[in-house]
């Protein structure tokens, strides 16, 4: 009766080790930033102003990524933004995720009016331009943390409401929800404990991507100040900031530059790896 | 009440959603036209058809996951044409159904234990899991597999965890639908000598789906044969086979491949 199917083990592959040793190296760093950073993020020397990396002949020992025009450290400045960054990610991804497949998994499941009340929704939401509603909504609420994460989740649920309802809609179409019906299950209770562990990869795969791409429109609004106060680090400004003197001190931009590129290549490698590893049904 | 099943007129209908017009209804597409039978306790009735004749239909409408647009069903005297899920929940225990494609009517995600002890639990059994381990018994796998996800069996124990799912409430009434189809020979075989003992052992009152009549042949005790939504011939398997009234009936019974063609059926 035995056979070989229980046996298959999967190894963690290099993707996953990759993209989750950079998010972890992020999250230390953002956690203990006032330990690791070798300055202030605002500390300011404009003798030492548009300092090079330490290779590069005439850096100032201690400035390992150079300084940027107020003399402020790079490095520094990127483990403080990185705080932003994460924040960010997690706060606005997750409530993101949590708003769009509920209402995802009700439309996908339940169809009738609740599905064409909340797809035609979608359609509607969608028809905005993303870029132009986040200003929007930040010039109406006002620059700040809260105000980005409020911008994330409003423009950004449409993403996974689809997603999820469709996935839904597929799951629904199986024999095991019919099942759980004859066994005495309510409707409910069976979108919430057949559907959902089914859909549960395929959120975990979006929220990683919504994580990165949180990074990415939290950089943007830092780029056109609109993010968080000017004085505080944030990946975006910095970049923003040395776009200015790329011909002078190339540091300024390119190193936050690479930082943002490998934290949003990350969260979304790593969700792709997460589910290759813990997905129990072999596909 | 010899009676478990007793259906009248029953007609179901779904709109036509390829044909709707720009504005209003769909036309509605006749799937059950007017079906009148019955099915005693203890009887082992046997629905046949082509594709689309509305046999799965027929039989999702017996376990009321569909509801008639006309005519009544009665279950042991009671009518559950029209009652609302909430009502309809304790009745269920009593009647079960076995899935043609264990596949995609088992949850991938949940293992053996718990999906065969699921029943049991929404019924407010005192042992759900000891309830698992004896319907486990009774198909005839290793309590082991309580443990194991369905991907990793093969396709004739993922049935047979089908059959212990629904047996393990103890009803009165499977449907069974189309559920050796997707099994090679053996494993039919094997299933259907199952299916056959626990119905004797656990006096059961059986509706067995199938397009092939061989299987039917085996197994019912009568058989109703539906063409394009309506029953075209209800008979005891015996005489359906000697004498078969119906040209369609004549028609299935000539398709099926016959080791020695000059040996008559009966």
């Amino acid at each position: 009766m035995l056979d070989g199917r229980s046996q298959i083990r999967r190894k963690i592959g290099l993707r996953l080790w990759l993209s989750g040793g950079w998010l972890l190296i992020l999250v230390l760093a953002a956690v203990f930033a006032p330990l690791l950073s070798p300055h202030g993020p605002l500390e300011q020397d404009l003798f030492l102003g548009r300092m090079p990396p330490f290779w590069v002949a005439g850096a100032e020992p201690g400035y390992y990524l150079g300084t940027d025009s107020l003399g402020r450290d790079v490095l520094t400045r990127i483990i403080y933004g990185a705080r932003v960054a994460l924040i960010v990610a997690l706060v606005a991804g997750s409530i993101t995720a949590l708003v769009g497949s509920t209402l995802g998994l009700l439309a996908g499941y339940l169809r009738g009016w609740v599905d064409v009340v909340i797809s035609r929704l979608i359609d509607i939401w969608m028809a905005f331009p993303p870029v132009l509603f986040s200003i929007l909504l930040i010039a109406v609420l006002g620059p700040g943390l809260v105000s980005i994460i409020i911008a994330i989740v409003v423009i950004d649920w449409t993403r996974f409401a689809r997603v999820v309802r469709a996935e839904a809609m597929a799951q629904g179409a199986m024999d095991y929800p019919a099942s759980a019906q004859i066994a005495g299950r309510t409707r409910i209770s069976t979108m919430i404990v057949e559907i959902l562990p089914n859909v549960l990869p395929t959120i975990v795969v979006l929220l990683t991507l919504e994580m990165g791409i949180a990074v990415i429109v939290e950089a943007i609004l830092s780029f056109v100040n609109l993010s968080i106060s000017t004085d505080d680090p944030t990946w975006g400004g910095m970049i923003s900031e040395g776009r200015t003197s790329i011909h002078q001190a190339w540091w300024i931009m390119v190193f936050p530059l690479i930082t943002l590129f490998l934290t949003v290549l990350s969260f979304s490698q790593f969700g792709e790896g997460l589910k290759d590893r813990f997905d129990p049904v072999l596909r | 009440m010899a009676d478990l099943y007793q259906v009248e007129n029953l007609r179901l209908s779904f709109p036509d959603l390829t044909r709707k017009p720009l504005l209003g209804a769909a036309p509605r597409t006749e799937i059950l036209k007017d079906l009148s039978f019955t099915i005693p306790r203890g009887e082992i009735l046997g629905i046949v058809g082509g594709s689309g004749s509305g046999k799965s239909t027929l039989g999702r409408v017996l376990v009321r996951l569909l509801e008639p647009s006309a005519g009544t069903v009665h279950f042991d005297g009671r009518d559950i044409t029209h009652l609302a899920e909430a009502e309809l929940r304790p009745l269920r225990r009593r009647f079960q159904m076995i899935f043609q494609d264990p596949m995609s009517s088992l949850n991938p995600r949940h293992r053996i234990g718990r999906l065969i002890a699921a029943p049991l639990r929404l019924h407010g059994a005192d042992d759900p899991e000891k309830g698992a381990l004896e319907a486990l018994d009774q198909v005839g796998l290793p309590r082991s597999f309580a443990s194991r996800y369905p991907h990793e069996l093969s396709g004739g124990q993922r049935q047979r965890v089908g059959i212990a799912r629904a047996i393990a409430l103890r009803p009165d009434f499977i449907l069974a639908d189309e559920i050796v189809s997707g099994l090679d020979v053996s494993s039919q075989a094997q299933v259907l000598a199952l299916l056959e003992r626990l119905v004797a052992e656990l006096g059961l009152t059986l509706a067995f789906i199938s397009h092939d009549l061989s299987v039917i042949r085996r197994l019912c005790t009568r058989i109703l044969v539906l063409h394009r939504g309506e029953i075209v011939e209800n008979a005891v398997t015996a005489e359906l086979y000697a004498n078969p009234r119906a040209a369609y009936t004549r028609e299935l019974l000539d398709v099926i491949p016959l080791p020695d063609p000059d040996q008559p059926w009966i």
